[in-house]
């Protein structure tokens, strides 16, 4: 196991991000930051708080489960569902997806149509904590807070204190007989 | 969830029962919405198989299945091969032949989910069989109760009426129980099972024929319907009896405590076991039981078809 990013590295990732989406947005207006459950969620807040401190305004963000939209639930077990709250109606917003890691793209597809399901927002931004790359559809992120190149036999979990009670993103080696469990960031998602 | 089947609230322990409650919570968040679907169970199958009349029970499953994009086939035994006499196995052999992913079963006989669930290698829920169970009405009660006590454990729950005949008691006290709340049966001597510790599994659970004495300390006052087609003689001499000892009036209502709910699975006997006044009054959540069943059923629909290709 190796830390790829710490604390720090993670406060001004986020304060980058922060930046980077006032700036390709023209200010804070009209902007919802919805985190995917679990870690999204706090970054989405944390972001949330960023652009407020730079723009003075307070930013709706919500929590986005999209585990009812994702293209395996029948090879899943079936888990318990976590919130969805959308603070604002989305028509005529732009909605900015908060994730910790891009792997595959597959829950940023179920999470556009989560989205796409309450309302026609005029645009729909990803922002990602960590991209490790081996995307399976067409999908990129807008922001990234670091490109990790990773080995499919790796696994990147970020932590958060809120949830953690530690702020890091470490590399760890998934040992073949023993998959990462579901809904792990980084596990095959 | 561990439960694979839910024929009976026995399929379900406490940890499970949590499970379909947070479940519903979010699926009642889809029926908010402008569009009320979500694509989980796209290109799954669910057979609506009710040999017994049904509304409530019956459109509510169709709901269900319909907001998780599941296809639905509802089949009753009027116009079906049922009428010609075709046996309950060769109903069932057609369903499995037709591949359904589900069977949502409803029937005068009990044990006709079990039955079901012999022939066919796919979750069967039980919509009410006979005098035996009826689970998800179970559930969707402690759905109400929950979301308006925020909790369970610790409630009292009165429950009063025909017992004997309904499969709606039964699984109340099981599912009470299991989730650590008191439930008190309020019946004649005639409405009551003889062996009452079949029933309760070591539950608390505890009788008192007067309803009077059962309203002062009550959290909720659940009844039940007078179930006359089940009755073929005389369980008490006369409704209007029935009505003046075990029936809910305004009366009975200001003798509950004021954060006390009534409720009641439907259909009503108004006039029987529930007067209008007490039927309409804000304090009766029996519209509130009626919404709540959607999203139980979908939890309970997402809970028992999601991850079923998964080997256990």
């Amino acid at each position: 196991m190796s830390r790829l990013l710490d604390a720090d590295d993670i406060r001004r990732a986020l304060r980058r991000l922060a930046h980077e989406l006032v700036e390709a947005n023209h200010g804070a207006d009209g902007l919802v930051l919805m985190g995917i459950q679990t870690r999204g969620v706090p970054l989405a807040r944390r972001l949330a708080a960023n652009i407020g401190e730079i723009e003075d305004v307070e930013v709706p963000v919500g929590p986005l489960d999209v585990t009812l939209y994702r293209d395996d639930v029948a090879s899943r077990p079936p888990r318990a569902l976590a919130d969805t709250r959308f603070p604002v109606d989305v028509d005529g917003t732009t909605v900015v997806i908060v994730d910790d890691v891009l792997f595959t793209g597959r829950t940023i597809r179920a999470a556009m149509d989560a989205i796409l399901d309450v309302g026609r927002p005029d645009a729909i931004r990803l922002v990602t904590l960590v991209d490790r790359g081996h995307r399976e559809l067409p999908i990129r992120a807008d922001h990234v807070g670091k490109n990790l190149p990773t080995a499919l036999a790796e696994r990147i979990s970020v932590r958060l204190a809120e949830i953690d009670d530690v702020d890091e993103v470490v590399l760890e080696a998934v040992p073949t007989h023993d998959p990462a469990p579901a809904g792990e960031s980084g596990a095959r998602a | 969830m561990k439960a694979t089947r839910l024929i009976s609230i026995d399929d379900l322990d406490a940890e499970d029962l949590a499970l379909v409650l947070d479940t519903a919570e979010v699926m009642d968040e889809i029926s908010a919405r402008r569009i009320k679907k979500v694509p989980t169970l796209r290109g799954r199958t669910v057979c609506n198989l009710f040999l017994e009349d049904s509304t409530r029970t019956r459109l509510s499953f169709d709901i269900a299945a319909k907001r998780l994009s599941a296809d639905v086939m509802n089949f009753s035994a009027k116009g079906s091969s049922v009428s010609k006499g075709e046996s309950f196995k060769d109903t069932a052999l057609t369903l499995d032949a037709m591949g359904v992913d589900t069977v949502v079963v409803r029937s005068g006989s009990s044990g006709a989910p079990l039955q079901l669930s012999q022939y066919l290698d796919v979750p069967i829920l039980n919509a009410g069989d006979g005098w035996h169970q009826h689970p998800t009405q179970a559930l969707l009660d402690l759905y109400t109760m929950r979301s308006h006590f925020g909790h369970l454990a610790g409630l009292t729950v009165t429950i009063c009426g025909d017992i004997i005949h309904s499969r709606v008691a039964r699984s109340e006290i099981e599912a009470l129980t299991l989730a650590g709340a008191t439930v008190r049966l309020v019946a004649p001597d005639t409405l009551l099972p003889t062996d009452l510790s079949a029933w309760t599994d070591g539950g608390n659970v505890e009788v008192i024929t007067d309803l009077d004495d059962a309203l002062g300390d009550s959290d909720v006052l659940y009844l039940l319907r007078v179930q006359r087609e089940r009755m073929h003689r005389a369980f008490f001499p006369s409704t209007r009896e029935y009505h003046r000892l075990y029936g809910m009036d305004a009366r009975r209502l200001a003798a509950l405590p004021d954060h006390a709910i009534v409720m009641h699975p439907g259909p009503m006997n108004r006039g029987v076991e529930i007067t209008p006044d007490v039927a309409d009054s804000p304090r009766a959540l029996i519209t509130d039981q009626v919404n709540n069943g959607i999203a139980v059923r979908m939890a309970c629909l997402y809970l028992l078809i999601a991850g079923s290709e998964v080997d256990a």
